[in-house]
């Protein structure tokens, strides 16, 4: 067990330099001069070069590389060119709301996704299976932005119960800070539980038609029991795999919803760099995220030997 | 009175191709510590049968539409679900035909075996432990301490049939229904299985409903025997009785069918034909368009269970004749 994971952990190195030399080519792949795409049509030939000097872009490419990698290994992601702070700085100090938004739309996600999917496994191919699936792919249909945009005018303008935009930090109170995130992660969250549903749907199919269930069931185990207990566990990895890709999901979908609903998250901060051209705080960002996907991959595959004890690697 | 008493059972399944009876009309019945055998091909409905008496019938689609099943004096058809729970694993435990999958890959043994142990005699988790262990050791597993602790797939295929016994033993039930327990296992194995079966019939009088299509293992094990075809008994009496004397050319072609040393025969005698469609049984008895000595009589119409003598019963229209 120790040894896999220690394998695993090692295995995400190459990984997370692949995504280093990605994220490092990200600036030389855009067209023309990044300097002068960074500072708009208005910009002297002088300030281009005194940019191109400054991100290092006048010396050759692998001692670019190479500078950049180190300050990497340093923690060090450059400055921000708009901000004029040190990007990794800016990510932390929006990243709170992004971590909240996320992890509470995959709890929307999982809480919605595996009851369903379960109750349509043991209800199969009755009313409440097919209406479990088709409110799914109602969910997987709508655009969370526009679910966003629905939930705002029923909750917060109608009703008025809940608060239409904005965040508050956990710091200030967790109540105030959860009734800030309800609407974002719903409208996050619910278009993402249909994937969850369908894969738990399936999984449990499986399960219950082993031996192993009927076996449990002779042995006077209730219904509910055996679903929960012999049949859940043993359909637990498919599920896992599943809410580790939606976790990845929501990170890119976070972008959207924080713009919607006003949040002053990692999702606005791209954004806004996107339209700042603050290359930058993009490359970091999508290094940081794309970092905090691996790891995720990680979590999810060490969990699998939990769940699992035939899994050894 | 007999411990278990099925009368006039019938199971069927409803599915887009119509009613399918799996079992029509099944009677029979099992005292304490004897042990019954239920022969028959795969489809007779002899595995119905059994999950009829756990009434563990999948339903939808399966559903027992007539009968009783009489169990120490209750009938089990009239029982609530949640009584029918406390009867599972507890009065009547059943093993199944695959040990390769039916025991859940993700929990211990002990762990599989204690559960039925504290459901039905409420005992700590610590003591169905030590409960697990003396039942391994019952079963004749090596070194118990060790093994209970591991999981199904560290185990040989006999080993895990061993702890399904183990596993159904546990909670000391009346009645054992074993389906088809040494189908899945090597020959050598098989044997082992059978005589631990018998082992601990004699130590813990247990009654055991054998489920089988070998009529090796029936001549080993059980005391009665009760041969099915399409969803019906087709012949029952004891088993030294059926082996001496067969009645019905059902029981006579399976008796055939088995290869004997220095008989000579080059090729096995088989049973020509194939078993009904379920959906569209044959007029008459059901298996006269595979019997060499159907007669016009067979054809028009089913046959009754009747008793030739010494309580040997025979569904078969010549069934006073020699036929062999």
């Amino acid at each position: 067990m120790e040894r896999y994971i220690l394998k695993r952990v090692l295995s995400v190195i190459p990984v997370l330099l692949v995504v280093a030399v990605v994220v490092f080519a990200l600036i030389h792949l855009t067209a023309g001069d990044p300097a002068g795409i960074m500072l708009g049509d208005n910009a002297t030939p002088e300030d281009i070069a005194r940019l191109r000097a400054e991100l290092g872009l006048d010396r050759p490419l692998i001692t670019q590389f190479w500078i950049w990698f180190r300050n990497l290994l340093r923690g060090d992601l450059g400055d921000s060119i708009f901000l004029h702070r040190p990007v990794l700085q800016a990510i932390i100090e929006r990243a709170e709301p992004t971590l909240m938004l996320t992890a509470m739309s995959l709890l929307v996600a999982v809480l919605i996704g595996v009851p369903t999917g379960v109750i349509s496994a043991v209800k199969r191919n009755t009313w409440v299976d097919r209406l479990f699936l088709t409110t799914g792919l109602l969910g997987a249909s709508i655009p969370s932005f526009w679910l966003g945009l629905g939930l705002i005018y029923v909750f917060a303008v109608n009703l008025a119960k809940l608060p239409s935009a904005g965040y508050q930090p956990i710091a200030d109170g967790v109540w105030g800070c959860l009734r800030y995130l309800i609407l974002p992660s719903l409208a996050l969250g619910f278009p993402n539980s249909a994937l969850i549903t369908r894969i738990t749907r399936s999984s449990m199919l499986d399960v219950l038609d082993q031996d192993y269930v009927r076996v449990a069931r002779a042995k006077g185990l209730s219904v509910n029991k055996v679903v929960l207990k012999h049949a859940l566990r043993n359909a637990l990895v498919p599920i896992l795999t599943v809410v580790g890709l939606t976790f990845a999901t929501l990170m890119g979908g976070a972008v959207v919803t924080e713009t919607v609903f006003n949040i002053p998250g990692v999702g606005r901060l791209v954004v806004q760099s996107v339209t700042r051209r603050d290359y930058p705080v993009i490359q970091g960002i999508v290094l940081v995220i794309a970092s905090l996907y691996v790891f995720i991959n990680l979590v999810v595959d060490v969990l699998y030997t939990v769940v699992d004890p035939r899994i050894k690697y | 009175m007999a411990l278990l008493e099925v009368s006039d059972l019938r199971t069927s399944f409803t599915t887009v191709d119509g009613v399918m009876p799996a079992v029509d009309g099944v009677s029979f019945s099992l005292d304490t510590g004897k042990t019954l055998g239920i022969v028959g091909e795969s489809g007779c409905g002899k595995s119905v049968t059994s999950l009829s008496i756990m009434r563990l019938v999948p339903n939808p689609p399966g559903k027992i539409t007539h009968g009783t099943i009489m169990f120490d004096g209750h009938d089990l058809l009239k029982k609530s679900e949640v009584e029918m729970r406390k009867v599972r694993g507890n009065e009547i435990a059943m093993i199944f035909q695959e040990p390769m999958t039916s025991l859940n890959p993700v929990f211990t043994i002990g762990q599989q075996i204690g559960e039925a142990i504290t459901l039905h005699q409420k005992l700590s988790s610590r003591e169905a432990l030590a409960k697990s262990i003396e039942m391994l050791k019952l079963v004749g597993i090596p070194s118990p301490e060790k093994r209970v602790k591991e999981y199904p797939h560290q185990m040989s295929g006999g080993m895990r049939q061993r702890v399904m016994i183990a596993m159904a033993l546990s909670c000391h039930p009346k009645l054992l229904i074993a389906d088809e327990p040494t189908t899945a296992l090597d020959v050598t194995i098989q044997a082992q299985i059978l005589e631990l079966m018998n082992d601990l019939q004699d130590r813990l009088g247990t009654a055991i409903m054998l489920i089988t299509h070998d009529l090796g293992v029936v001549a080993e094990t059980a005391d009665d025997v009760a041969v099915m075809y399409a969803g019906k008994i087709v012949e029952q009496c004891e088993a030294d009785e059926l082996f001496k004397s067969p009645c019905h050319p059902y029981t006579i072609g399976l008796m055939n069918s088995i290869p004997k040393i220095g008989s000579g025969a080059r090729r096995l005698q088989v049973i020509d034909g194939v078993v009904p469609n379920p959906y569209q049984m044959p007029k008459g008895c059901r298996f006269h368009p595979r019997c060499d000595w159907a007669q016009d009589a067979c054809r028009e119409s089913q046959p009754e269970l009747v008793d030739i003598g010494g309580g040997h019963l025979v569904r078969c229209w010549r069934a006073g004749e020699v036929l062999a």
